[in-house]
């Protein structure tokens, strides 16, 4: 569950309509992802790889229930999300996908450098920096759903366990 | 001990005696609904792939209103797939009669005491029947379709207190953008419940607007303890409730996080500068901003109410030059009801484009987006960067009487001065 990658750092109230932007909502997902924060940050889905980490202020995906805020992330490889808090439906649908969440009021880091992230311990080191942060430790009863890798595979194995007995 | 209505709600839907703010519970769903966008586009081939089904069709509500009409293959594609599953599924649908939040209310499915999740952010519109409603996103709809059951925090309760009455044309919009300005979109993990004179005074449909916009504020929902005029609302309904709504009232000793006092009979029409609905001001204090879209829909903006008082301020007048005005009732009954009582006809007299029932121009998806470089000031919810159309365009909120009065202007006014102005 560890992931470690470059900094992509934003400011306060990053919203749903900036990371999944509505006029790409009806194509497929690769799409949307192409213009994942482009109104913010027009080279960011360009730039990034597999396993950079966001790093962003308060409400981080603040607005629409739509889940593609976190999959267009997810898809362009983003391996974590660092924030000052995040907006309550996102939050769920972070974990729900798989996508590692964690606040991190304490965190300072610049963009490019190099994040390391350990969900379960909650622990942020910055390399570039040499420095570590603690976390806000993932609630012990969703850490499950993140350890399996969301809740869709959390959900198979519960119904398999009742179908067992 | 006292709980609050929140509580109570989430309380008897955990089969407990009581909850406490902050813990994590899991609860029983009385209603769930979702919607083309969110919906069986995203949960049937997942359900699909658990093998499972749907574990009380009869709790189920799905209403297509974000792709409707439709204007490309990709949406009919989405729309046809949706009516496909609600057939199969048994689940009740609503296609194309208007947008959830209001077909919900329209046909009495939320009803004081209920526990229900929406998959959209906009779900604590229910929270105006005295229901706890909340908005989560596919995944989180798709196990719950399976299980019946969905985790959540317990959320603190924020008491939002509205003494007074609310002067002529000044709205439940104006509230919220003014709320949403003081309190900030950050209230994560709270439930907000709104109470006092003014808010009594309101109607559903602005009692609506306020529990709608409680997720600008960021919380998890907003609330109205049911009172006669809820009770009368689900009898015009069709459904009265027979339970009992005494037991469905927060305990005034309950402890909250917070508790607000405003005067509704000092606050202005509020707009909110793009772009995000916190950047609100009276309207009174901005300079000359023109005005190329005035646009009338969405959930929050374009139910019969609040047609209601656009007509007031566009009787007898027209659209100014250089500004088109863009008009999508929130439901077909609505539209019914607007064209039975002599509504439409002053909004299409005044020069307003009418266009279909749906979420439309709002989230950027239907007709009436706006280019690059463009103003346009709406009645929805949210004017994020991007949300109506070119990145580079620029969003105004405000009430309908607001943008209206906007849209006689061309540019963003104080609509008291022209509800004061002979025609």
């Amino acid at each position: 569950m560890n992931v470690r990658g470059r900094a992509f750092v934003f400011g306060d109230k990053v919203d749903t309509d900036v990371l999944a932007p509505g006029l790409y909502m009806r194509g497929p997902i690769e799409v949307l992802a192409s213009h994942c924060l482009e109104a913010i940050d027009p080279e960011f889905a360009r730039e990034v790889r597999p396993g950079d980490v966001i790093i962003a202020g308060d409400s981080f995906g603040i607005g629409s229930s739509r889940e593609q805020a976190v999959q267009a992330l997810s898809t362009l490889g983003v391996g974590a999300l660092l924030a000052k808090s995040f907006a309550r439906i996102f939050y769920r649908n972070a974990l729900n996908l798989g996508m590692p969440a964690l606040v991190c009021p304490q965190l300072q880091a610049g963009r490019g450098d190099d994040i390391e992230v350990r969900p379960a311990d909650g622990i942020v080191i910055n390399h570039t920096l040499g420095r570590e942060f603690v976390c806000q430790k993932i609630p012990e009863e969703l850490l499950d759903i993140v350890a399996v890798g969301g809740l869709m595979p959390w959900l198979e194995r519960k119904l398999a366990r009742e179908r067992a007995t | 001990m006292a709980s609050t209505l929140a509580e109570k709600i989430i309380a008897h839907a955990c089969q407990r005696e009581q909850v406490r703010s902050g813990e994590i519970v899991t609860a029983s769903i009385d209603l769930l609904m979702m919607h083309d966008s969110g919906g069986p586009r995203r949960v049937a081939s997942r359900l699909e792939k658990l093998g499972a089904k749907v574990w009380d069709p009869t709790r189920v509500v799905l209403v297509s209103d974000h792709f409707v009409p439709a204007v490309d293959v990709e949406s009919a594609e989405i729309l046809a797939l949706t009516r496909r599953w609600a057939l199969a599924s048994g689940v009740r649908h609503y296609d194309a009669v208007g947008i959830c939040h209001v077909v919900l209310q329209e046909h009495g499915h939320v009803r004081p005491g209920m526990f229900c999740v929406g998959g959209d952010s906009h779900s604590p519109s229910g929270g105006a029947f005295g229901a706890f409603m909340m908005g989560v996103g596919s995944t989180d709809i798709t196990a719950a379709l399976v299980t019946g059951e969905i985790w959540l925090r317990v959320p603190d309760t924020v008491r939002v207190n509205w003494s007074g009455a609310l002067g002529a044309g000044v709205s439940a919009k104006d509230i919220m953008l003014f709320l949403c300005a003081t309190l900030g979109m950050g209230n994560e993990n709270q439930a907000v419940e709104f109470d006092g004179q003014a808010v009594r005074r309101m109607s559903m449909s602005e009692r609506m607007t306020l529990c709608n916009m409680s997720a600008e504020l960021g919380a998890v929902t907003g609330v109205v303890s049911a009172d006669e005029t809820a009770l009368h609302a689900l009898e015009l309904a069709g459904r009265p409730f027979a339970g009992d709504v005494a037991r469905w009232q927060s305990d005034p000793d309950a402890a909250c996080l917070a508790e607000h006092h405003f005067d509704a009979n000092t606050l202005e029409p509020q707009i909110a500068a793009p772009h995000s609905p916190a950047n609100s001001l009276p309207a009174s204090t901005y300079g000359r901003v023109k005005i190329d879209q005035a646009y009338i829909g969405a959930c929050t903006g374009a139910k019969l109410s609040d047609l209601h008082m656009a007509a007031e301020v566009l009787k007898g007048r027209k659209v100014a030059r250089g500004t088109r005005l863009l008009i999508a009732p929130a439901s077909t009954q609505m539209t019914a009801q607007a064209a039975t009582d002599g509504t439409l006809q002053i909004l299409t007299e005044a020069g307003a484009i009418l266009l279909p029932t749906g979420c439309g121009a709002c989230a950027g998806m239907g007709a009436g987006i706006v280019a690059a470089g463009e103003v346009c000031l709406a009645t929805t919810a949210r004017n994020f960067k991007g949300r109506m159309g070119s990145s580079e365009s620029r969003v105004y909120l405000g009430s309908p009487y607001s943008v209206a009065a906007g849209a006689v202007k061309g540019e963003i006014c104080d609509p008291r001065e022209l509800l004061q102005e002979a025609v």
